[in-house]
């Protein structure tokens, strides 16, 4: 089991990465201009109120103690009050965890059933008319704006065909889950044009490797050559590739949970600007950091689960 | 033509997706600067006669709410569209490429400095971190460029970083030193030249990317404000109308997509020319 050690000690060097997240975070909050205090509790404030809030920040002390009580009241879960909701940051955001998580999920899940085939295609029939087809295509989907391509779906299935709702979400799973269809299905369509690309190339590597080779040379026919030996290669690249694109991934969630109004943390963040929510910005911005690095540590155990030859 | 031109020339005529890439971007360009001559119409300017209009010969994309014609403010987006994709990428390249080639060429505490500053700005999610910056200085296209600078130059720090980790060993690097040429000489005179062909490619590709969030930010109402016409903005005063008026919606968005095609070509064609992969 020595290969999974780094489970433990991956985290430790988290750590610098996690430091930095919450200073880039504090130093963005105390940029604004005007006094701290009001610019957290928004401009209807009572002395009172702006009195609790520079003690419990240290308002008055030098900069890098108000860091420092930045970062207690981040170890207490404490992340400031939302001026618009009223209610404990942390708190609100947990509420709104997991229509974005939905989101993501049905997107990576649909992406695949997309990318998978189209790459499969295009890489064994690699220079002909269907790995250009496919490349055309990956090459041409890739400028499409995900906010367009949504209002464009919901046309044609929502109001010509009328057969997913235009937006909002469910109160229970399935109807939770019809109301994701379309959205995932967006981000699923742009994310598949980037995937297709990487696993194509993936795939034609294996194509062409020793392993291919051997297994054409004991006489196996091409297709049991693709299933049995290329595909499974390509499963670990298929991971990374789903890491690196996280932070793309919640991107897309924050433009198309707009367009459908979904009630997740982009949503939150985009409305929490509009109405100068800062902590609100604050807190969604470290909570999506946070989730990217936690993403990227998942794939580095799952790439050693499936590939018995990776050592971290 | 000139002498020089001829061979470029040349080497561009043999790849069709370089070619056809350059000839999509050319037209936006052209279509950019001429937009006063080629626009029919004024793009701000309503008209309550004309509102909601479907597509015709007098307006080929129709109008939209305040009647204003579609086709015109497609055109002028151009201009809007073109600049968030090239001043949007240049400040970035400028940026990455001085900080890698430092990092890069100096090694040490230098480099692992900025390589852990990179590596928490790439922690965050792009987007998420560009509204973030977005909404500190308010909304606006200003804006949305400043967030550009501070974020996007991670990218390009990377990629010539790692080109400059090479190439201060090669021997014409280390002949310099001992002609006694000065550290920034070296680096930037002798070295970064040799470095920046991946670069150059990446940036067209980042061009796509860096188009498609000024328009999503636009979009959301965060970057280029109404009424100036940007094709984001004009897919956002759509919305309300897709189940009358698809057209507001349908053309605007179809310009992004092309353009954003002729990057994605100029792109493949000049990593193919170059020798680069990606």
């Amino acid at each position: 089991m020595h290969r999974y050690k780094f489970v433990l000690y991956r985290p430790l060097q988290f750590l610098p990465v996690l430091l930095g997240i919450s200073i880039i975070t504090f130093v963005l909050v105390r940029l604004i201009p005007g006094d701290p205090a009001r610019v957290l509790l928004g401009t209807k404030s009572t002395p009172a109120a702006i009195a609790a809030i520079r003690a419990q920040y240290g308002l008055d002390q030098p900069i890098w103690l108000q860091y420092l009580y930045f970062l207690q009241n981040l170890a207490h879960g404490e992340m400031g009050k939302s001026i618009l909701y009223k209610i404990d940051v942390l708190r609100l955001i947990t509420t709104r965890i997991e229509p974005t998580l939905a989101l993501v999920l049905c997107s990576v899940l649909l992406s695949l059933v997309i990318a998978v085939p189209l790459a499969s295609l295009a890489a064994r029939s690699n220079g002909g008319p269907a790995d250009h087809a496919v490349r055309f295509i990956s090459t041409f989907g890739i400028g499409f704006p995900p906010f367009w391509l949504a209002l464009m779906l919901i046309i044609f299935f929502s109001v010509r065909l009328d057969l997913f709702p235009v937006s909002g979400y469910g109160e229970n799973l399935a109807d939770k889950l019809y109301h994701l269809i379309l959205p995932s299905l967006t981000i699923a369509l742009s994310l598949s044009t980037v995937l297709i690309r990487s696993l194509r190339t993936a795939m034609i590597a294996e194509l062409k490797g020793d392993l291919a080779t051997a297994a054409r040379a004991r006489g196996m026919p091409e297709s049991v050559v693709f299933w049995r030996h290329v595909m499974p290669n390509s499963l670990v690249p298929t991971v990374n590739l789903l890491a690196v694109n996280i932070g793309w991934l919640i991107g897309g969630t924050v433009v198309v949970e707009s367009v459908f109004a979904l009630p997740g943390m982009g949503q939150l963040l985009v409305r929490a600007i509009f109405s100068r929510d800062y902590m609100v910005v604050q807190g969604v911005a470290m909570v999506f950091a946070c989730a990217t690095v936690l993403v990227n540590f998942i794939a580095d155990i799952v790439t050693v689960a499936i590939d018995p030859r990776v050592k971290q | 033509m000139s002498a020089a031109l001829v061979p470029a020339w040349k080497a561009v005529r043999r790849r069709p997706t370089l070619l056809a890439g350059l000839i999509l971007l050319s037209l936006f360009v052209v279509i950019a600067l001429l937009a006063p001559l080629i626009a029919p119409f004024d793009p701000i300017l309503q008209n309550g006669d004309l509102r909601l209009q479907p597509p015709s010969w007098g307006h080929p994309f129709g109008t939209d709410n305040f009647g204003r014609d579609i086709f015109s403010r497609v055109i002028w987006g151009a201009r809007v569209d073109l600049q968030i994709a090239v001043i949007g990428v240049l400040f970035p390249f400028l940026i990455g490429t001085t900080v890698g080639t430092i990092a890069g060429y100096l090694g040490g505490k230098v480099d692992i400095a900025f390589m852990r500053f990179i590596d928490i700005i790439l922690a965050f999610p792009f987007l998420v971190l560009m509204l973030s910056i977005i909404a500190i200085l308010g909304p606006g296209l200003k804006s949305f460029y400043i967030a550009m600078a501070l974020v996007g130059w991670v990218s390009y720090a990377r990629l010539i970083r790692a080109q400059m980790l090479v190439l201060k060993t090669v021997d014409y690097a280390t002949a310099a030193l001992s002609l006694g040429f000065s550290g920034p000489r070296i680096m930037f005179r002798h070295l970064l030249p040799n470095a920046i062909a991946g670069s150059v490619v990446f940036s067209m590709s980042d061009c796509v990317l860096v188009l498609l969030s000024g328009a999503a930010i636009s979009y959301l109402g965060l970057g280029v404000q109404p009424p100036i016409a940007e094709w984001g903005v004009m897919v956002a005063e759509g919305q309300s109308f897709i189940t009358t008026a698809w057209w507001i919606t349908l053309f605007p968005g179809l310009s992004i997509v092309t353009l954003a095609f002729g990057f994605s070509l100029t792109g493949d064609g000049l990593g193919d020319l170059l020798g680069v992969r990606e």
